[in-house]
């Protein structure tokens, strides 16, 4: 077996025989033509052919994979229209007395590099668009055309694959691509994903692969040569929860979370990190339920900018297209380091100054982050939560900060939503036994039943000795849940759970009849929970 | 001659959609439109000239347009910036 790694420009997991895809290229050799204007001619009718040939793929792109897929074809188009390109074509025939082939491949070659040469990966990879575009003029003078053989679903490997060339082969036969040139920006890697099926490219290719037995792990950007039947067994089993996955997704997706008697309920997404708004939307959640903040403190040397912030959870908030939004407040501490806060090395750090301990001791920022938070709050559905809350002072105090950081923004005129809904995580035993007060202070509450439990049962969950006295489900828990449910439903506020319970599958059904609102899960768990909820039925 | 400036919004820049779209529009005109990003410039007529730009998001452009109609020229190209780029 072979192992290689590569650059995933499309996840998923394929496995079949691997084919090397060989391009036909038409030789081009420059030669002398007497009759300048009749190659000119000669050109822009290639040009033109060239021309209807992008239309009919643009047409054929458009059915298979949709207008963003089918763009570039329409861009390729107009590339070949393109006044620099042409002129450049027109003058070397003209003043070299050159024929339109040589012509063509001589101008196609010096614009690609001039893209390829670019610093951003983006405007680099449009060097392949031009190769492309000019390959196909050659094609077309030359009378030579390409097509590729698949009689069987195939691997297919290359060097690199122009757009035109993937669009024309058979969806059916492909399992996936893989190239040694290419980026995850190019057009074929765009297609793979339209196509859902995996890609990679940076891989080192080698000839003698072709034919052989391989599997393409787009997720985790390696390739296995002629597998062993460990990795064979492993990585087909994997693949058979990637297709039940898409199977949930294909049957859910747009679906009402809806028990059979009626009973609707939130289903939201954690997040920790504004890259992984792309998973939220993809598997179909109805909001974030919880958007950790940590990161932008996290591995930096000093504390984040405003700006930096605002742009994060702007970007979040526009990205969700006016679904809910709850961000958290900083949630660090003395378990969670770091440096630049230079806080004091704590005994007990999960019963520390820690999460809104730390805001309230500093307000400045606390002032930085709600400052930035309500300034993204004009762009988007965002709803700011408070972590770590013991008393209906605290929040007042908070209250109080945000009503400060308001009006300093009403005096410079900036926009903000006037009535951000505010909520706490229960987290505190002490807050359960006054969630009937705190109700009355904010709009929701999520309970974090992760450090709920810890607290609650005095137990590390870090620490493997405390094993066997450990129970996810105790009554205690489930009981102080219901109460605070109960408690928040009098007061006005709404209740969600964002700690891992709230994905449990055996306590699903425990918390609908409680009257939970709102379930926020890492986004890979929505759609199964959505199943789970759509074929359950309270009254039954 | 119109000028303005005008910052980059859109994620990845100028890239090659609204790049052609830009053509497309220019050519309406017929006032010679250019686009420069520090030194270098391009012309709005020509696809591969501003792609080969590099704009990218956060950059500040400069748009200069001259000629007879460059009155209804320049507010629209302007327009057409803030809407798609």
């Amino acid at each position: 077996m072979i192992t290689i790694k590569g650059k995933s420009s499309s996840k998923g997991i394929a496995i079949g025989r691997l084919v090397k895809y060989v391009k036909p290229e038409a030789t081009v050799k420059r030669e002398k033509v007497s009759d300048v204007e009749a190659e000119v001619a000669r050109y822009e009718t290639a040009r033109d052919t060239a021309k209807e040939q992008l239309q009919k793929l643009y047409d054929k792109a458009l059915k298979e994979v949709g207008e963003s897929g089918a763009a570039i074809f329409e861009v390729h188009q107009m590339m070949l229209e393109d006044e620099d390109y042409n002129d450049s074509i027109y003058n070397m025939i003209r003043t070299d007395a050159v024929n339109a082939e040589f012509a063509v491949a001589k101008t196609g070659e010096n614009f690609s590099e001039m893209f390829a040469g670019m610093d951003d990966e983006y405007f680099a990879a449009r060097a392949t668009d031009v190769k492309d575009i000019s390959e196909r003029i050659v094609s077309v003078l030359a009378g030579v055309a390409g097509s590729l053989d698949m009689s069987e679903p195939v691997i297919l490997m290359a060097e690199d694959l122009a757009p035109s060339e993937t669009v024309q082969m058979d969806k059916s036969k492909l399992l996936a691509f893989v190239t040694r040139l290419g980026s995850a920006n190019s057009h074929t890697a765009i297609l793979a994903r339209t196509m859902g099926i995996p890609s990679m490219v940076e891989v080192d290719i080698q000839d003698d692969w072709d034919g052989k037995m391989t599997i393409v792990d787009g997720n985790t950007a390696t390739i296995y040569i002629d597998p062993t039947e460990e990795v064979m067994v492993k990585m087909e089993a994997l693949k058979a929860e990637e297709t039940k996955q898409k199977q949930l997704l294909l049957e859910l997706k747009g679906k009402e979370n809806v028990t059979l008697d009626g009973t609707k309920v939130n289903l939201y997404a954690n997040i920790g990190n504004v890259g992984d708004v792309a998973a939220v939307l993809a598997n179909d959640a109805g909001g974030i339920g919880l958007f950790r903040s940590e990161f932008l403190y996290l591995g930096t040397d000093n504390y984040p900018s405003e700006e930096d912030q605002f742009n994060a959870y702007r970007t979040v908030a526009q990205n969700m297209a006016g679904k809910k939004v709850i961000i958290r407040t900083l949630d660090i501490g003395a378990d969670k380091q770091v440096d630049y806060f230079q806080l004091d090395k704590e005994d007990n750090p999960a019963m520390g100054l820690r999460a809104i301990r730390i805001c309230l001791e500093r307000p400045a920022i606390f002032k930085t982050q709600l400052r930035a938070l309500l300034r993204a709050s004009a762009f988007g559905n965002i709803s700011i939560m408070f972590p770590m809350i013991i008393s209906v002072e605290e929040v007042k105090k908070i209250k109080g900060i945000l009503e400060e950081v308001k009006a300093e923004l009403r005096e410079a005129n900036v926009a903000f939503k006037e009535d951000i809904e505010i909520g706490i995580m229960i987290e505190t035993p002490a807050s359960v036994m006054i969630s009937d007060l705190l109700a009355e202070e904010v709009d929701f509450f999520s309970i974090g039943t992760n450090d709920l439990t810890q607290y609650t049962l005095a137990i590390d969950r870090q620490n493997a000795k405390l094993e066997p006295f450990y129970n996810p489900h105790h009554e205690a828990i489930l009981r102080m849940i219901n109460m605070v449910i109960q408690n928040g439903h009098k007061g006005g506020a709404w209740v969600g759970i964002c700690g891992e319970l709230g994905a449990d599958p055996e306590l699903t059904r425990r918390f609908m009849e409680m009257g939970i609102d709102e379930l926020s899960v890492s986004p890979s768990l929505i759609l199964g929970l959505r199943k789970s909820i759509r074929e359950m039925d309270l009254k039954g | 001659m119109k000028t303005f400036e005008y910052t980059i919004t859109d994620e990845v820049g100028i890239h090659a959609r609204p790049a052609g779209v830009l053509v497309k529009e220019a050519k309406n005109y017929a006032s010679k439109i250019t686009i420069a990003k520090g030194e270098k410039k391009a012309e709005a007529t020509k696809l591969m000239a501003i792609m080969s730009l590099g704009v990218k998001k956060g950059d500040t452009i400069t748009v200069t347009v001259e000629g007879d109609d460059e009155d209804a020229c320049a507010p629209a190209i302007e327009n057409f910036f803030k809407e798609n780029l």
